[in-house]
């Protein structure tokens, strides 16, 4: 038998491989984030609400409740719990302020065996960091640009 | 009424991010996508799209990341305000200061109490 030119066995191959491959389960996926990131939202409300009942203000209670969401979010990581919801809710876990909470603790303590200082203290900050560098870079230059242009 | 707007606002904001992820042959890990939604967040609400996400969806708006940049860049805005030149610098932290200070404390506890698996 002829063997084919070895450019035809590649686009061939690449063929086969893009039929076989498992299609993403995009409707899946895309539901998933919508409920789990709107739960959490919701309980985010909640939060919201509940301060704001206590006599806080707006923004005040805004605080208090990202704080409770990010205490029950590493609380959650801790647990293992936070990374089975991931499994359902993908992209509804990671866009809430939990997923940033979730990014920092799970880092931080698979590297812990590096000791506390480059291993959590450094771990900690491999997501928040770059977060923590382009929004405060981006806040910034919103602050100059409304100092001399406002 | 303001928790079904939570729900939807809050659903479709992580919708956008999954749809990225998934639709684009990039490989978009969740640190790019939070640094993208930090940062989108901040410049929309520069221009003034995001408050009203906000009236609208309270913790809808706020609760994802993006909000979180929102944040930020009303903290700029507050800052330039009240302290001129000064502010810019100490405006967007000093809105977010709460946030960062619960996650740097409650993740530092958080991986020393609990051990990974496996």
């Amino acid at each position: 038998m002829e063997t084919q030119p070895l450019e035809i066995q590649k686009k061939e191959y690449a063929k086969i491989v893009k039929e076989i491959r498992p299609k993403p389960p995009l409707l899946r996926n895309v539901a998933g984030a919508f409920v789990v990131g709107g739960l959490i939202a919701i309980i985010g409300q909640v939060f919201l609400n509940f301060y704001q009942g206590l006599g806080l203000s707006l923004q005040e209670a805004g605080a208090a409740g990202s704080a409770t969401l990010i205490f029950l979010a590493a609380l959650l990581t801790g647990l293992g719990i936070y990374d089975k919801i991931a499994e359902v809710g993908g992209a509804g876990t990671i866009v809430p302020i939990t997923g940033f909470a979730n990014s920092m603790v799970s880092s931080a303590m698979e590297y812990r065996g590096e000791g506390l200082v480059l291993g959590v203290g450094a771990r900690l900050f491999t997501v928040a960091g770059p977060v923590l560098v382009f929004g405060i870079v981006t806040g910034w230059a919103i602050g100059i640009f409304y100092y001399f242009f406002r | 009424m303001i928790f079904f707007k939570a729900f939807l606002v809050g659903g479709l904001i992580c919708v956008v991010a999954q749809l990225l992820m998934d639709l684009t042959s990039y490989k978009i890990t969740p640190a790019h996508i939070l640094v993208g939604f930090v940062t989108a967040g901040a410049l929309l609400s520069a221009f003034g799209f995001y408050q009203p996400l906000v009236n609208w969806a309270g913790a809808g708006a706020t609760v994802p990341l993006s909000g979180f940049g929102h944040l930020i860049a009303q903290g700029a805005v507050q800052g330039v305000q009240e302290k001129g030149l000064l502010g810019v610098f100490s405006g967007g932290i000093t809105t977010t200061a709460t946030g960062i200070t619960a996650a740097v404390v409650f993740g530092y506890f958080a991986s020393i109490f609990f051990r990974a698996k496996g």
